[in-house]
C-alpha cells in the first residue's frame, strides 16, 4: 500500500495529466455529439454579450456594404409592391386575398458572432425563444440562404451554418427545376459548396441559378449561389457539381429567421405515417 | 509571490481576449490560424505545483471554448500540452537553477532554448488539437498541412512576443 502511494507521487503528473485528459475528452464527447452544450456556449449569458458589445463597435466598419445591400433589397421589394403593377382584372385581386394566406413570416436578427474558418461553423444571432425562434427554422439573408437553427437560448441563438460538415439542404436549378441537395465543399473554401445527386438529364450550365426548391425548410426559389464547374467527383447515376455560394459568410450582418406557420402540421403528418408503418 | 499572481493573471486576461477577438479572425489561405493563447501556460514560473498547471490549463482551455463553442476540445489539448511542458522541463533544466529564474521566457532562458521549447509545446498542441477537431482519418493530408502551416504561425507570434517584451538580464 505504502509503495502504491510512493509511486502515484512519484509519478503525480502522469496520474494527474490523466484524470484532465480523461474528463476533458469526456465534456467534448458528451456535448459536441449533441450539438451544443448548454451551459459553455455563446448562447449564455456572459460571452453572448460579450459578443454584442464587440459587434456594436465593428458593426460601424461595414455600414457601407449593409447600406448598398438594404438599398438594393429595397428596390427589389419596391418591384413587387402592388403600386407598381397595373390591374388587369378585378378577379385577380380577389382571387389573391381569399386564396393566398401567409404561410411564412420572418424575424430579422443580427449576427452578434460568426466563423468561417473551422470545420462546423456556427452562427449566434440575437434573436431567442423570447422572440419566437425555434429549433429547426431555416435562416437566410438579403443575398440568399444561410443555414438552420439548432440551438435556441433565451435571447440568443446558434445557427448552423452551410459552412459546416453536416449541412445539408435540398436545392434545385432555377431553370429546369431538377432536383439536389447542397453541400459545403470538402476543402474548407467559404465560397465553394457542391449540389450533388442531380439526376442525369438535367443538363446544367456554367452560371445557372441554384435555388432552394419546394421540399427544404425554406421557400422554394431562395437563391444559393451560381453553378460554376461541372467536374463531376463520382458521377455513376448522378450529377455532382461545383456552387459558387451567393452569400458572402465573412460579412453577414442581418439576417432573416424563417417561421414556416405550416411547418408543425407537416411535422406532424409525417411523423403520423412513419409510425403507421 | 502577488506580484507573479498579478502578471499572470493580466496575461490570462489579455491573451484570451486576443485570441477570441482578434486571432479567431485571421487564416491564411484556409490553413493557417494562430492559437496564441497558448502562451499563458508555456510562460508559468518553473516553480508552479503541477496539479495548479493542471488547473489552470483545464480553465484556459474551457474559456477559450466556451468562446469557440466546442466544449472540451481545447481543454483537452491544453492538459496535454501541461503534460508536454512538465516532461520537457524535467529534462532539460536543472532543479537547481530556479532560484534565479522563475519564468521561463525569452529573455531569461536565451533563444535557442526558448525556441525549441515553444516549437516542441506548439507542435504537440495543434496536433493534437487539429485532429482532435476533424476527428477523421479520411482528410489527414489536409489537416496535416493545416496542423503544420499554423503552428509556424503560432511560434512565429510567439518569438515576435517574446522579443517584444525582452528585457536584458542583469547578470550577477
Amino acid at each position: 500500500m505504502r509503495n502504491l502511494l510512493v509511486f502515484i507521487t512519484k509519478y503525480n503528473a502522469f496520474f494527474l495529466f490523466l484524470i484532465f485528459e480523461i474528463s476533458s475528452l469526456v465534456i467534448y464527447i458528451k456535448y459536441n455529439s449533441f450539438q451544443k452544450a448548454t451551459f459553455i456556449s455563446s448562447t449564455s449569458k456572459i460571452t453572448g454579450n460579450l459578443y454584442a458589445q464587440k459587434d456594436e463597435l465593428v458593426g460601424y466598419l461595414n455600414l457601407r456594404e449593409v447600406n448598398d445591400s438594404l438599398a438594393k433589397e429595397n428596390a427589389r421589394l419596391k418591384n413587387q409592391l402592388k403600386t407598381s403593377f397595373y390591374i388587369d382584372t378585378l378577379a385577380k385581386k380577389q382571387i389573391t386575398d381569399t386564396i393566398f394566406k401567409q404561410q411564412y413570416t420572418y424575424i430579422e436578427a443580427k449576427v452578434v458572432n460568426n466563423s468561417i474558418n473551422r470545420s462546423n461553423n456556427y452562427i449566434t444571432i440575437n434573436r431567442g425563444s423570447k422572440q419566437g425562434v425555434a429549433k429547426g427554422m431555416g435562416v437566410i439573408c438579403s443575398s440568399g440562404l444561410v443555414g438552420k437553427v439548432v440551438f435556441v437560448g433565451e435571447h440568443f441563438s446558434v445557427v448552423q451554418s452551410l459552412l459546416h460538415k453536416d449541412s445539408r439542404f435540398s436545392a434545385m436549378l432555377a431553370k429546369n427545376k431538377e432536383i439536389g441537395y447542397i453541400e459545403w465543399s470538402d476543402d474548407l473554401n467559404p465560397h465553394k459548396g457542391f449540389l450533388k445527386d442531380v439526376s442525369n438529364n438535367a443538363q446544367p450550365t456554367i452560371g445557372e441559378q441554384v435555388v432552394t426548391s419546394q421540399y427544404s425548410l425554406f421557400p422554394a426559389g431562395i437563391p444559393i449561389g451560381k453553378v460554376s464547374n461541372l467536374r463531376t467527383k463520382n458521377g455513376g447515376y448522378s450529377l455532382n457539381m461545383e456552387v459558387a455560394l451567393a452569400v458572402d459568410f465573412s460579412k453577414l450582418q442581418y439576417v432573416d429567421v424563417i417561421v414556416n406557420k405550416l411547418a408543425e402540421e407537416q411535422a406532424g403528418l409525417e411523423a403520423q405515417q412513419k409510425k403507421d408503418e | 509571490m502577488s506580484r507573479t499572481i498579478l502578471i499572470n493573471l493580466l496575461r490570462f486576461i489579455i491573451l484570451v481576449f486576443m485570441q477570441v477577438f482578434l486571432l479567431k479572425n485571421i487564416t491564411l489561405y484556409n490553413l493557417s490560424t494562430p492559437y496564441l493563447y497558448i502562451l499563458f501556460i508555456l510562460l508559468l514560473p518553473f516553480e508552479i505545483p503541477n496539479i495548479l498547471l493542471y488547473v489552470l490549463a483545464f480553465v484556459l482551455g474551457l474559456t477559450i471554448d466556451a468562446f469557440y463553442d466546442t466544449p472540451g476540445l481545447h481543454a483537452a489539448s491544453c492538459v496535454l500540452l501541461a503534460f508536454v511542458r512538465i516532461l520537457f522541463i524535467s529534462i532539460t533544466v536543472q532543479k537547481d537553477g530556479f532560484d534565479n529564474e522563475p519564468e521561463p521566457t525569452l529573455s531569461v532562458m536565451g533563444f535557442r532554448w526558448f525556441f525549441t521549447y515553444a516549437l516542441i509545446l506548439t507542435l504537440f498542441h495543434h496536433f493534437f488539437l487539429f485532429n482532435l477537431e476533424v476527428f477523421r482519418f479520411s482528410e489527414i493530408p489536409y489537416t496535416l498541412s493545416r496542423f503544420v502551416m499554423s503552428s509556424i504561425f503560432t511560434v512565429f507570434l510567439m518569438l515576435l512576443s517574446g522579443f517584444l517584451f525582452y528585457r536584458r538580464k542583469e547578470r550577477k
